[in-house]
């Protein structure tokens, strides 16, 4: 049957679909779906490793043993794994060995923008790019293929676009499971080819060469790459989600459909430089393709014409074709007649037409912007922005709210609470790769640094990259204070489970690593466990660690509550009390608006967790909640 | 003949229910015989943040993603969200919006205006050839439930563009979780209403 499915669900479908037994990943965006999607077909096996790293060592280890597998992560979760990425390179797999990695154009929810097609040369890989959901699984077992043919790992690259984008593709009716080898399995030995000790890498180093220009030479006439003839005036070269903008914007033209990213075939450019008048490439962040076909003497055109930073669209390739002369301007539409208005304004309608300006009514100025009488026409480009931001009820707020109080110089992480340096509660000062902040903070200690220092991360970035930094700073005898935000739970990416959630991936369960206990083993005598709303003994614990010299550990441990879906009801606000003095609105809640001489509760998006009511100095604001509330 | 082209572009803040009146607009579109893409961005913000969902029908849809210009429907779940992607829209191209407004962040803190209801309409009507103002959140609420503003608008867009309703309730009822069939039937009906009654 046809059925939608967004292209990272098509990927992992298509592990399943290439007979791979075994998937293994760390979550991020835009790429966590595709081992979530993987994990529901039956027969095989999931895991959310620490980190990328230990996700592809354990690749490693199930291709050595002779299985399928792939593994996923995000663009910036490669660089976590190149290190053993390098390494498989060199010793080869034995069962095929796919990574599904995505990448961000745009920075959607990344801290950069890289282009995983790079590491195709760099490591010495082929990659594939897949443009549609149905290529996505079809590329899948593609990728199996090519790594069992050639014995070399192989990229799965995905961007953003293609890994959230809901495109058709024929699915099986029925599942049939897949059976992973559950009986004895020996382990064929083969030190020279696994252990990569100089004489043997050496040669390995040869091989490696020779296969990617094996694969080059098989990229020539494989399914991956296609010529779909048009036009002789122009031929455009693109893979993955950029060709399907150049499809909408060069109807006509001939294309160069590249599905093999790295290595990649110089005859089929050759032919289509024959082909027609022009080579143009539109390709997304770096200029691989476009390089690559100079190289062999063809004059083509791309980053001249197309941008290097930031995500394509349909209209930037039109917008930028355009401008150097590829296409023709659109006629444009013209509209008939005065626009039809149902249920509105109708004096602004009749304003609207005649170009003027009357703005009737509305003139209060309640300080929610209904303050009338701003004559010029809004700009779409300057309307107040809606950035991200905690969401109601989430317990880091407390947290940094205190911080913030206390004037504490924090070393933030990656992961929800990343938006502690979103405004109003401007709590967390840096931010650098999955962990840095605990290393960071002892490097400023290290030098002196006196203003309430503190390093703050989430659990599963604590168990993903926190560790080694943590145990670095009892031996190295530093003084600085280590905040874990402990909502038991991966939340950023969707609530994944880690090794303090209490199950596997698989819905097993196992057993939760005690924080507390982790610090006090790696030489931490001052550990700490706070409930966040407790305003209190927030205020009183971390005022306590910050002003001490002695290395230490707080644990601030709540349920992401989107997570067990706790809600209470939101609470109210009672207007004779309430004066507006802002101090709730400082807590950095969406569902508190500001109407100028009061605040409201949006109770649609209120989670009802009371913390407004706890900070608010004046109790204007008023709990509905039936158990009683916090304490 | 060849189907025409139809894009879809449903604007609103995280935790309105606009993927799920997506989801609704694909399957329908997949239904009535299209090829039909969609494309959202997730991530940051679960609940709170500008969210916004682009479903395209036609004979072939390459990119899932609309071009500025030339988008046919705009459905507005909040009056700021929608007015951020009138650009977006072809000249004379339908705007459905929800008359329900959550001030963002920079409002709250003062520090930005909220538009007037009037500025936002003289903003949609430079592109709009007909724009529909709905009360969907309060009808939703006098069904219980604000979440089926969504599926209110998603009435409304039903009677705009003129297909068979039991095509729609027959997806809302596969994609509802059973319990819930009735009321998402429910403020489809009221939807649909308000679109019949608008549109004549």
């Amino acid at each position: 049957m046809k059925k939608l499915l967004s292209g990272n669900e098509a990927i992992g479908y298509g592990a399943y679909l290439a007979g791979c037994g075994y998937g293994v990943g760390y979550p991020g965006t835009p790429s966590t779906e595709i081992l979530q999607s993987y994990s529901t077909y039956p027969g095989v096996h999931a895991e959310w490793a620490t980190n990328e790293k230990v996700a592809l060592d354990v690749a490693t280890g199930i291709s050595y043993a002779g299985e399928r597998v792939f593994c996923t992560m995000k663009h910036v979760g490669l660089n976590v794994a190149a290190d053993s990425l390098f390494s498989i390179v060199f010793t080869g797999p034995r069962g095929g060995l796919v990574v599904a990695v995505a990448d961000d154009p745009g920075m959607h929810s990344s801290q950069n923008e890289q282009d995983t097609r790079q590491y195709g040369r760099f490591a010495k890989l082929p990659v594939v790019e897949p443009g549609d959901s149905a290529e996505g699984a079809e590329f899948m077992r593609a990728a199996f293929e090519l790594s069992e043919q050639f014995k070399t790992p192989v990229i799965m690259r995905s961007v953003t676009r293609l890994s959230h984008s809901r495109t058709p593709l024929e699915v099986m009716d029925e599942l049939v499971p897949l059976h992973a080898a559950h009986e004895t399995v020996k382990y064929d030995r083969a030190p020279s080819q696994q252990i990569p000790l100089p004489m043997n890498a050496r040669r390995m180093h040869r091989e490696v060469e020779q296969k990617m220009l094996d694969i080059s030479a098989w990229a020539e006439d494989c399914e991956l790459n296609r010529i779909e003839p048009g036009g002789s005036r122009l031929g455009i070269v693109a893979s993955g989600i950029a060709y399907q903008y150049a499809r909408e914007v060069f109807p006509d033209a001939t294309f160069l459909k590249l599905g093999l990213a790295y290595p990649l075939p110089n005859d089929l450019f050759h032919t289509l430089a024959g082909m027609v008048d022009q080579v143009v490439v539109v390709e997304e962040l770096d200029p691989i393709y476009e390089h690559n076909i100079r190289l062999l003497g063809i004059p083509a055109r791309g980053k001249d014409i197309f941008p290097l930073c930031g995500e394509f669209s349909t209209e930037l390739v039109r917008e930028h074709a355009l401008a150097a002369g590829l296409i023709e301007a659109r006629v444009p539409v013209s509209t008939s007649g005065a626009p039809i208005v149902i249920n509105g304004l109708p004096e602004d309608a009749a304003a609207a037409v005649s170009g003027g300006a009357g703005d009737a009514g509305d003139t209060a100025g309640d300080g929610n912007g209904n303050g009338g009488g701003d004559l010029a026409l809004l700009d779409p480009a300057t309307l107040p922005g809606r950035p991200p931001m905690l969401c109601p009820g989430c317990a880091h707020r407390p947290i940094f709210y205190v911080l913030q109080r206390l004037r504490a110089m924090v070393f933030g992480d990656i992961g929800c609470y990343t938006l502690g340096a979103a405004p109003p509660l401007n709590a967390t000062h840096t931010c650098g790769a999955m962990g840095a902040g605990i290393g960071v903070v002892h490097g400023t200690d290290l030098v002196g640094v006196k203003d309430r220092t503190v390093a703050v991360i989430g659990d599963s970035t604590f168990f993903h990259g926190g560790l080694p930094p943590l145990v670095n700073i009892a031996y190295n005898k530093g003084v600085s204070t280590v905040i874990v935000l402990d909502n038991r739970i991966t939340a950023m990416t969707g609530h994944q489970a880690n090794p303090g959630t209490g199950h596997t991936m698989m819905g097993e369960e196992s057993p939760t690593v005690s924080i507390e206990a982790v610090a006090r083993a790696f030489g931490f005598s001052k550990v700490d466990t706070l409930d966040p709303y407790d305003l209190d003994e927030v205020r009183r614990v971390l005022k306590d660690h910050l002003d001490s010299t002695e290395p230490s550990v707080v644990v601030a441990r709540y349920n992401c509550v989107l997570q067990t879906k706790e809600r209470n009801a939101a609470p109210h606000v009672d207007l004779e009390l309430c004066n507006n003095c802002g101090t709730c609105l400082n807590i950095g809640c969406a569902p508190i608006i500001n109407r100028g001489d009061h605040v409201e509760i949006d109770d649609i998006l209120c989670n009802g967790c009371d913390y407004c009511v706890t900070v608010c100095p004046r109790d204007a604001i008023v709990s509905n909640r039936t158990d009683g509330g916090e304490e | 003949m060849a189907l025409e082209k139809i894009d879809f572009v449903l604007a609103g803040v995280g935790g309105q229910g606009t993927i799920l009146a997506s989801d609704i607009l694909v399957e329908v579109g997949l239904e009535a015989g299209y090829d039909v893409k969609k494309s959202e961005v997730h991530g940051m913000a679960q609940r709170g943040g500008g969210v916004e969902s682009q479903v395209r029908w036609g004979e072939k849809v390459y990119s899932a993603t609309v071009e500025k210009g030339e988008v046919d429907f705009l459905l507005g779940f909040e009056m700021l969200e929608v007015a951020r992607w009138i650009d977006f829209l072809k000249p004379g191209g339908d705007v459905i919006v929800n008359r329900y407004r959550i001030p963002p962040p920079p409002v709250n803190m003062g520090v930005a205006k909220y538009p007037d209801e009037s500025e936002i309409q003289r903003l949609l009507l430079t592109r709009a050839g007909r724009l529909v103002w709905v009360g969907a959140t309060d009808v939703a609420r006098e069904l219980g439930n604000a979440a089926l503003s969504g599926v209110v608008l998603l009435g409304v867009l039903a009677s705009d563009l003129g297909m068979e309703h039991d095509l729609w309730l027959g997806v809302i009822e596969r994609l509802v979780p059973e319990r819930f069939v009735a009321l998402n039937r429910e403020a489809f009906s009221r939807g649909t209403a308000i679109g019949a009654e608008m549109l004549v």
